[in-house]
């Protein structure tokens, strides 16, 4: 409510400012003989900036230390041996029976004396700080108004002020983007170090047993060997690739040597559906379809696959990457000039020849760095692996049984409600950093390719 | 001698040819080979897709009804025995009336409410049939008590009347109904008891228990004791929230980013590394920015746990090198033409950019922003690790409630231990949660064209 008023207050008092400043600069402007170097806009702009930023500082001011300004005034409400007497929680539910007395709902059963007085008032104490926050904040952008409003010439530079305020403000906006990467590495590299001094790093990096103990204690941590979980995710990834790369890559192939216009134009769009469709959806379709099939079918040629495999979860992951790779590599085949299409032709040699003689060779370079780009996406998909994968972290080398990659491992660890205290935790962090690290160095190295192939044919 | 030449020169060209022709038999027959491999990708990718779309309409369209059982519920004042409802006393502030509303209603929910409908039931059920007390009410979903007691709350009145109620049949005798489960399975292996099955059938018979459109799975919110009745209405406002937030917070922030990246920013080492850096956050896996809202929002900043509003700063992060890269893509595609006649004109860099070139974009900036949002719209991991794998249910008021999301909700309702039950309701939620998505296309696709066209 409170803070509904201030806004609202606000509000008018930047249009306020900004009506001063405007009319201001067309007063100036209906002299004879006087060029207003900066369009009212721009002065009403200005004047609005000037009154907004006191104000809203010292709104600010008043959010950040307000809240504890009142809890002390409530505490020296309470008579001194009644805070003596109660210890944290008490003193809690005092302070909170006091404020619903204040705000005028009251409170059930009986009002202590001390109470209703405290509840008084405090709630002239809200009444006066509020006013007199307000009342600041207006000042201030009044003051700041009027000052602005003072410094408005025919010559004034209003308008350089506000597009310097502008820049600012993208370049801030810019920073946002630098920011989350100094955070995601920050915080990834700090949790992790927390982690390095419970579990040596060696232990991690090479130990083949990832056994957490989730109940122990110092000095029974359990086993948080990476091995197991790389090897799970390296194999998972590569039955995706396998299932993906001859799928996406003949059908960009098709789509964008051999078909019809109108079969492109219907059949680019619905494979392009594939990637839009939420990894948990696909989670789910491997965990209660293509799981069971695939049991099905093992069992009829006498092969014992387990309902949820890396199999399993190598094969749904490989669909869902199919559109990725189709549209990377479409791109890439179409980047190959003509001229080397037209010479292979003209020599005599068929389609399908030109196509994988000529135009594969050529394109090779950006296609494996669509590969890689898809590869960095296979290790980082977590859904479908936590679903359909079997959860089994075994160091083991038959993709017919169920494993354990690191992203299952970090949503396994790490479940929002813990105070990272333990190794138990904070080995999500550890996890988080290698993924990150690994898809990092794919990605740069793709980039790299790409960009190197891109330059080649321009 | 020149014959002689002639003729082996004849004779060469004509092995040639036949060399030729032997050959492009060949080369031809690899051609359509090639071919034949390039459409069966093609084939492959769209039956994949078929593929997915029948099985999760298939399986999701049943949750889409629900089993309703209608009964004649009896408000016994022998079973119902109690004081009036308060009434409010002149004077009596606001808390002390709720005090004692909430008192009669905690006296109300003391009483026992399974016997009004277990009294029902056994009208319901045909005359002389033999089943215990626990039996006939594993039939209707446990909420069905709660049901009845709120429309008493609501009408104290009701007391000694008789009135119509559909209640919802119990997740396990739909599971029945419907054959989720295997009929010929031995009793110990069933969910309900023989006396209950028979009654569940016989009920089925009489029109007791009917099949209706199932629209408390879009109003109710997620429940654990009565899955029969749990519904997707706290994780959609929980998305909507996140979307809100995203939408909010992205789109002014990765546009105003990518307008100075490409039209301010000096030509920089830092600005070379900010550009090779959102590359690069584009394609970081999701579930490294849930480990960034771990530890940041949750653990250093206290935002609250498996909030919308900590869901929505992890997903906004999530989407603004998407949001970034499209509307840089966009601004580069402006014609210089229209650049230099507003500087021609005297326009400052700033009113050339804010005034010409971005209205130009916007098209290309609404597509990016619908898909960027329904991206953020089914990514599931990084909500996991900000603690919205607890079950919550609730409609969150505010984006600092406790709130799940749709996809956490599928993801949740995936694991339950009533599988039977809980699959076909499951793909009814992937349902939904695609539904909103092809909209979310569907109307980018269209706004696209439209504005494209008028542009």
């Amino acid at each position: 409510m409170n803070s509904l008023i201030i806004a609202g207050l606000l509000l008018v008092l930047l249009g306020l400012a900004y009506q001063s400043g405007w009319s201001r600069s067309r007063g100036l402007a209906t002299a004879d003989g006087v060029k207003v170097h900066s369009r009212p806009q721009y002065h009403g702009s200005y004047v609005a900036i000037w009154t907004l930023v006191p104000a809203l500082l010292i709104l600010g001011l008043w959010a950040w230390l307000g809240g504890g300004l009142t809890h002390s005034f409530i505490i020296s409400q309470i008579p001194a041996e009644t805070v003596q007497s109660l210890d944290q929680v008490g003193l809690n539910a005092t302070i909170a029976r006091i404020q619903s007395i204040a705000s005028g709902y009251g409170v059930a059963g009986e009002v202590l004396p001390y109470e209703q007085t405290a509840g008084d008032s405090l709630r002239s104490f809200n009444t006066i700080t509020f006013l007199l926050v307000a009342g600041a904040a207006a000042v201030a952008g009044i003051v700041a108004l009027l000052y602005a409003r003072s410094r408005i010439t025919a010559r004034h530079r209003a308008r350089n002020a506000v597009e310097r305020v502008i820049n600012i403000a993208l370049l801030a906006c810019s920073a946002v983007a630098i920011l989350t990467t100094v955070g995601i590495v920050a915080s990834l590299v700090t949790e992790a170090y927390r982690f390095f001094t419970f579990i040596p790093p060696q232990d991690f990096f090479f130990g083949t047993v990832w056994n957490p103990n989730n109940a122990g204690s110092a000095g029974n941590w359990g086993s948080y060997g990476l091995l197991p979980l790389l090897v799970g995710t390296l194999m998972i990834t590569a039955i995706a690739m396998l299932v993906a790369v001859p799928v996406g890559l003949m059908a960009a192939i098709y789509l964008s040597q051999y078909a019809h216009r109108n079969l492109r134009a219907v059949a680019k769009p619905i494979i392009e559906i594939l990637a839009g469709i939420p990894t948990i959806v696909f989670g789910f379709f491997a965990l209660v379809t293509v799981g069971p099939f695939l049991r099905d079918a093992g069992n009829l040629i006498g092969l014992s696959i387990n309902a949820t495999s890396a199999l399993t979860a190598g094969i749904v992951m490989g669909i869902m990457i199919i559109p990725f790779v189709s549209s990377l590599s479409d791109d890439i085949l179409n980047q190959v000039p003509r001229t080397l299409r037209d010479g292979a032709y003209g020599l005599g040699a068929t389609k399908s020849e030109t196509i994988r003689n000529v135009l594969l060779p050529a394109a090779l370079p950006g296609i494996v760095g669509a590969f890689l780009l898809a590869v960095s996406r296979a290790v980082g998909e977590t859904m479908i692996v936590v679903l359909a994968a079997g959860n089994s972290p075994v160091l083991r080398g038959n993709p017919f049984e169920p494993v354990a990659t690191i992203t299952v491992s970090i949503v396994n660890q790490l479940t929002g409600d813990t105070d990272f205290a333990g190794p138990q935790s904070l080995v999500g962090f550890a996890l988080g950093l290698t993924l990150f690290v690994i898809t990092l160095c794919l990605n740069i190295f793709a980039l790299y390719i790409v960009r190197r192939f891109r330059e080649q044919y321009e | 001698m020149a014959t002689d030449t002639l003729s082996t020169g004849h004779q060469a060209s004509v092995e040639r040819t036949r060399v030729i022709r032997a050959s492009l038999q060949k080369r031809h027959l690899s051609e359509a080979i090639f071919k034949g491999l390039g459409l069966t990708a093609i084939i492959l990718a769209l039956g994949f897709v078929a593929l997915l779309f029948t099985d999760i309409v298939r399986k999701g369209v049943p949750a889409f009804t629900q089993s309703n059982l209608h009964l004649s519920v009896t408000f016994d004042p022998a079973i119902i025995g109690t004081d009036p409802a308060p009434v409010r006393a002149d004077g009596q502030s606001d808390a002390d009336f709720q005090a004692a509303n909430l008192k009669w209603q905690r006296d109300l929910a003391m009483l026992n409410w399974n016997k009004v409908i277990e009294a029902s039931l056994r009208a319901a059920a045909p005359a002389g049939f033999e089943i215990d007390t626990k039996d006939i009410l594993s039939i209707a979903e446990t909420d069905a008590r709660h049901e009845v007691r709120e429309m008493f709350v609501a009408d104290p009145t009701l007391l000694g009347k008789t009135v119509e109620v559909d209640v919802l049949a119990s997740a396990n005798a739909v599971n029945w109904i419907r054959g989720n489960i295997d009929r010929s399975l031995p009793d110990t292996q069933q969910q309900l008891t023989a006396p209950a099955r028979a009654l569940i059938d016989a009920l089925v018979a009489d029109g007791h228990i009917s099949n209706g459109f199932s629209w408390s799975i879009f109003t109710n919110v997620d429940s654990r004791a009565a899955p029969a009745s749990a519904g997707l209405l706290g994780a959609f406002v929980g998305t909507l929230w996140m979307m809100l937030i995203v939408i909010a917070l992205a789109v002014p922030i990765g546009v105003a980013a990518a307008v100075y990246l490409e039209e301010f920013a000096p030509k920089s080492r830092l600005t070379d590394l900010i550009e090779v850096n959102i590359n690069n956050l584009a394609a970081v896996p999701s579930i490294v920015f849930g480990l960034l809202g771990a530890a940041a929002f949750i653990n250093y900043l206290h935002l609250p746990i498996s909030a919308p509003i900590v869901g929505g700063l992890v997903l906004t992060l999530m989407t603004l090198p998407t949001i970034i890269i499209a509307t840089r893509g966009a601004l580069l595609g402006v014609s210089p033409a229209l650049r230099q006649a507003a500087l021609g004109m005297g326009a400052s860099k700033t009113q050339m950019v804010f005034h010409h070139v971005l209205p130009v974009t916007f098209p290309s900036i609404l597509t990016a922003t619908i898909l960027g949002v329904a991206h953020a719209l089914g990514e599931t991991a990084p909500l996991l690790l900000i603690g919205m794998k607890a079950f919550v249910a609730a409609v969150p008021a505010t984006p600092f409630d406790q709130a799940t999301a749709l996809p956490v909700q599928i993801y949740l309702w995936q694991g339950n231990e009533n599988r039977n039950f809980f699959e076909p309701r499951t793909a009814a939620a992937i349902m939904v949660l695609l539904v909103v998505m092809i909209m979310l296309n569907g109307v980018a696709i269209y706004l696209r064209s439209r504005l494209e066209k008028r542009a």
